[in-house]
């Protein structure tokens, strides 16, 4: 299986993409994902559900402007070096 | 014939009385102690590592004369101390340092430990003051010395089981280097995300489940050598019987260290990320 580092970078770089991407009003409202929806209690133990959802949220307040510089360098290459 | 033949025998005592000797003789320092239970020859390497390496040292003496070479060797030095600068502030060498304070029969207990793990009586790490004991002294506590010399070996050994199968060449090599490492890191990251996920509070470092993650590298060398002599059953045997102590190990050692409340809800998650890791791990590999 040729599974090299190279296609992990590419990987987790559209998946961060796709993530950052996400449209949170369209899409996870109507799944309940929402970021403005009650996640839980202060002093309770956060479940899956809010993990996750704090994940995605952070993912996408940190990863905004290190992802343009990341996305500009990967189209420079690719069409440098195909 | 006879043209022939007494040449070489003229030749050849003058050969053995060659003064200058080509290796250091490192048997009398003791650098190859008792090694355990089926071991990967790490001692013989390193011995064979500092031979040739004091060979290479010995013989060019003259050429290090030169000033050209002088200012080389200046330079490469500056560089050397700038490297090490850098990585100082990056890399925590000193955490690193604890998890290469292994001994040989440290080795030799690990190894017994990773493949036969069902009779072992107390799986706790034991601490001096809050920080666990070096693995020299604690045949419990995780160390990257044999994660780090198995996984060489598998891709030493991966490449000659593809050179058994006609399927080898010197890219084929790195590739599998390539991809066990990309493996390694995969699964390093879904465990830790899993352990995120499920908020379970725990006293693992990235580093440790490195360590953990390389295990399973010991297990896949024991699969490959019984496929390499024992053919395709013995593959399948080795393998599952690893894939067992391995799994049993993980659970053992993890079991400990994930401090968990009485809600047994959070226990699946890192388990299964990292029963998953293994799984994947060694079907990905899955070619004989």
């Amino acid at each position: 299986m040729a599974f090299t580092l190279y296609s992990l970078l590419q990987a987790s770089l559209l998946i961060v993409n796709a993530v950052a991407v996400l449209h949170e009003e369209r899409f996870l409202r109507h799944v309940g994902w929402g970021s403005d929806q009650g996640i839980g209690g202060f002093g309770e133990e956060p479940g899956i559900k809010a993990q996750l959802t704090n994940l995605i949220r952070s993912i996408r307040t940190v990863m905004r402007v290190p992802l343009i510089a990341l996305n500009s360098i990967t189209i420079v290459l690719l069409l440098l070096f195909g | 014939m006879d043209p022939a033949a007494p040449p070489p025998k003229r030749r050849g005592p003058a050969r053995l009385a060659d003064p200058r000797p080509l290796f250091e003789d490192t048997s009398a320092t003791g650098a190859s102690p008792g090694r355990g239970f089926g071991a990967p020859p790490p001692p013989p390497s390193a011995s064979a590592a500092a031979s040739s390496s004091s060979a290479a040292f010995g013989a060019p003496a003259a050429f290090l004369s030169e000033p050209v070479s002088s200012l080389a060797a200046a330079y490469g030095s500056s560089l050397a101390s700038h490297v090490e600068g850098n990585l100082c502030r990056w890399l925590p060498v000193g955490r690193l340092k604890y998890y290469f304070a292994v001994d040989s029969v440290y080795v030799g207990r690990k190894l017994r430990l990773l493949l036969f793990p069902f009779r072992h009586p107390d799986w706790q790490v034991r601490y001096q003051q809050d920080t666990p004991v070096a693995p020299r002294f604690d045949v419990n506590a995780p160390d990257l010395y044999i994660p780090a010399m198995a996984f060489l070996t598998y891709i030493l050994l991966a490449g000659l089981a593809l050179g058994t199968q006609n399927r080898f060449s010197p890219d084929s090599l790195g590739l599998v280097a390539s991809s066990a490492l990309a493996w390694l890191l995969l699964e390093v990251l879904s465990v830790l995300l899993s352990l995120y996920l499920v908020t379970v509070s725990t006293d693992l470092t990235p580093i440790d489940l490195l360590a953990f993650a390389g295990y399973k590298y010991v297990g896949m060398i024991v699969g490959l050598l019984a496929g390499l002599l024992l053919g395709r059953a013995g593959y399948y045997a080795a393998l599952s019987w690893c894939c067992l102590s391995s799994f049993i190990f993980t659970i053992r050692t993890l079991r400990l260290k994930l401090l968990w409340d009485a809600s047994a809800e959070g226990v699946l998650g890192p388990i299964l990320g990292v029963f998953s890791g293994i799984f994947v791990g060694i079907l990905g590999f899955f070619w004989i």
